[in-house]
């Protein structure tokens, strides 16, 4: 087990930088899950913590030992690629042991090895055939043992479960957060996944054009982003935003916008002009049109049974999601009013930075106390 | 799908194949036939019209002539020598310009050349190159003091034989780099860099991960190589025309053929070199499991 630091690391491509400057400070024994969008850098920022590619500058430690120069076999990491990775003409036995032979351990001590964690990933009545006669999740945990066998320090996974059908991910997402519980080990993953970040992190490192944006436990980036970037990020359909006008009234913001939104606001702290609201599907309530904030057209419903998406076109350029737990009553194409509470209204500056507002308050204090003592920013 | 369906798509498949069918009966299968055929017979090529059948008396007149034996041995010397190196310098190449070196795509095109040029005209080339008196190899080892007059490298017995192996060595290496590269390339980076992850030294990466993995890629090369080696006739033949000591088994066979105008035993003997091939190509697709290792992609 051991701790991971990077110190202003950065990659380039032929002059293209891929990663600006990542610092971050990952504890002993915690999951760390990286998420941004494909090309944000977040398989790149893993591949350089194993040293299967080299930095351009900074620095890399684990452990405490700097290991910037160490090679990837020297790391005392394991890696689980999307792909498995397996030897394809190994049977799965001598695909977990493969990194034992050259230990020097005796033939049996090999053996017992990888008993003791096939056993462990339920693949011990496989271990004769080779990986093409396996499915997929048995596949991936073959590749799990195999990185489980070396007892490393770190463990990486690139976005393991990226092939599997989602019956099967849901299924080793349990096992991958048992497998952490039950050993213990630094685990940094990513993934494109919600529900896998949401669901396995101790803390979620949110990545965005090779810089991170944020780190935070994920009741943190979902209670209180910093940027329009993460809060649009996290959740699940994503945050619903629309750029409003705002007029100075002393401390106060008049801030009006699509659907006759109209809010008063009192920005606290940074003054910059507040130029988009957001608010969560989750947030949103449907109402008799003109008794909400907002007013709009019941364009479309999407029934997937313990849920409902409604979507409510405000003008030409927005249109909302509202996740109901049942059948609104409204019919399509009928005026409907929106509704939420001032506390879930996310308001952000023209950069997209957060601006905490008066209101904001009540859902910052709500959700330190959910975190209940859960990773704060290092 | 029904059966009338079935029927309609048997129908199509035996269309479009039937073009192909006729030019194989036309091409390949009625010389071999005839060939076959003019084996069992006394035909001389003045008159093939005239012969009566004798049964195997020519296949036992072949092999009861010292000079096919020498052939055969000449043919099997050459073959395993010059495919031996073949297949290690490819491999060697195929793997240095696997890696991302700058310029990698020139050496690849210029690595071709030799390929792509005529046997005879490469033959004629080196002849002229290797030439005891006017030989730019002689002139070059010369000049470096390394030897006190020219050697005859086509003439002396010895070393003629090194010679047809040295220029076929040098004309099909991008063959077999071309296709052990193609190997090599199906081979997903990121099973090399879980092995390198998993602390796997270079040398045991190579040997139980690279090789095992190219198996198939190198077995169909040395395959093509091997029955193309086996049947050799032109380069030996242009570089020292019947000379006994590089004389392969189509060259007997062709000497007997059209030099003794016996069309009986050069049909046996071609016969001969027929089963000779066709006996190796099954011995290696056997022991290499060709067949089976082809469904094994990672």
């Amino acid at each position: 087990m051991a701790s991971v630091e990077l110190k202003s690391v950065s990659k380039s491509y032929g002059g293209n930088p891929v990663i600006r400057g990542v610092d971050l400070a990952i504890r002993d024994g915690e999951f760390i899950v990286f998420v941004g969008p494909s090309g944000c850098g977040k398989s790149t920022l893993l591949r350089l913590i194993a040293g299967l590619v080299p930095v351009t500058d900074g620095e890399i430690s684990i452990g405490g030992e700097p290991v910037t120069d160490v090679p990837a076999s020297k790391r005392g990491i394991a890696f689980v690629f999307q792909s498995y990775a397996l030897y394809p003409h190994m049977t799965v036995a001598r695909n977990i042991g493969f990194a034992l032979e050259t230990l020097g351990l005796g033939r049996d001590a090999v053996r017992n090895k990888v008993a003791e964690v096939a056993k462990l990933l339920k693949v011990d009545h496989l271990l004769a055939r080779r990986p093409r006669e396996l499915s997929g999740g048995q596949r991936q945990r073959v590749a799990i043992g195999r990185a489980l066998v070396r007892k490393p320090e770190v463990f990486l996974f690139d976005e393991p479960l990226s092939n599997l059908d989602s019956d099967l991910r849901m299924e080793m997402r349990i096992e991958i957060a048992r497998l952490h519980d039950d050993i213990g080990t630094t685990m940094i993953y990513v993934t494109h996944d919600q529900a896998e970040a949401m669901t396995l992190a101790d803390r979620i490192v949110v990545l965005n054009h090779g810089v991170i944006e944020q780190v935070g436990s994920p009741q943190e980036l979902y209670h209180t982003p910093k940027s329009r970037f993460v809060a649009g990020f996290v959740g699940s359909p994503r945050m619903n935003f629309s750029t409003v006008a705002a007029t100075g009234i002393g401390a106060d913001w008049l801030l009006s916008g699509p659907g006759g939104l109209r809010l008063e606001s009192h920005v606290t702290g940074n003054r910059s002009t507040p130029a988009t609201v957001g608010v969560r599907p989750e947030a949103l309530s449907i109402v008799a049109p003109g008794s909400g904030r907002l007013d709009g057209v019941l364009e479309r419903i999407e029934d997937l049974g313990h849920e409902h998406f409604a979507y409510v076109r405000l003008d030409a350029d927005n249109s909302w999601v509202v996740r109901l737990p049942a059948r609104p009553r409204e019919d399509r194409d009928t005026k409907v009013g929106l509704s939420f509470r001032d506390e879930d209204l996310f308001l952000f500056d023209e950069s997209g930075a957060r601006l905490d507002h008066a209101a904001s308050h009540e859902r910052s204090a709500a959700a330190l106390a959910q975190t209940s003592g859960g990773g704060i920013a290092a | 799908m029904s059966v009338k369906l079935a029927r309609a798509d048997r129908r199509a498949a035996w269309m479009f194949m039937a073009p192909m069918l006729v030019a194989m009966l036309v091409v390949a299968v009625w010389p071999l036939a005839r060939t076959f055929y003019f084996s069992f017979t006394d035909a001389y090529l003045d008159d093939p019209t005239n012969y009566s059948l004798i049964g195997f008396e020519n296949y036992l007149e072949v092999i009861g002539d010292r000079t096919w034996w020498i052939a055969v041995r000449n043919t099997l010397l050459f073959t395993v020598v010059s495919v031996a190196i073949e297949t290690v310098l490819g491999l060697g190449i195929a793997l240095l310009i696997n890696q991302a070196i700058p310029g990698r795509g020139l050496v690849r095109a210029a690595i071709l050349v030799p390929w792509a040029i005529p046997v005879v005209v490469a033959t004629k080339m080196w002849e002229w190159m290797l030439n005891d008196q006017f030989g730019v190899l002689n002139q070059v080892l010369i000049s470096m003091g390394l030897i006190d007059h020219g050697i005859a490298w086509t003439a002396n017995g010895s070393l003629i034989m090194g010679v047809v192996i040295f220029i076929d060595v040098w004309m099909t290496t991008p063959f077999m780099v071309l296709l052990i590269l193609a190997g090599l390339q199906m081979i997903p980076g990121e099973i090399m860099e879980a092995a390198e992850v998993d602390g796997i030294p270079a040398w045991k990466r190579f040997w139980s991960i690279v090789l095992p993995l190219l198996k198939p890629a190198i077995g169909v090369a040395v395959l093509f190589r091997v029955l193309d080696a086996l049947r050799m006739f032109d380069l030996a033949y242009v570089l020292a025309a019947s000379s006994e000591q590089v004389m392969t088994a189509s060259i007997y066979a062709r000497n007997r053929l059209i030099s003794f105008q016996e069309l009986g035993i050069g049909s046996a003997a071609s016969t001969w070199v027929f089963l000779l091939v066709a006996f190796v190509a099954i011995l290696i697709i056997g022991v290499l499991r060709l067949d089976r290792a082809a469904g094994e992609a990672p």
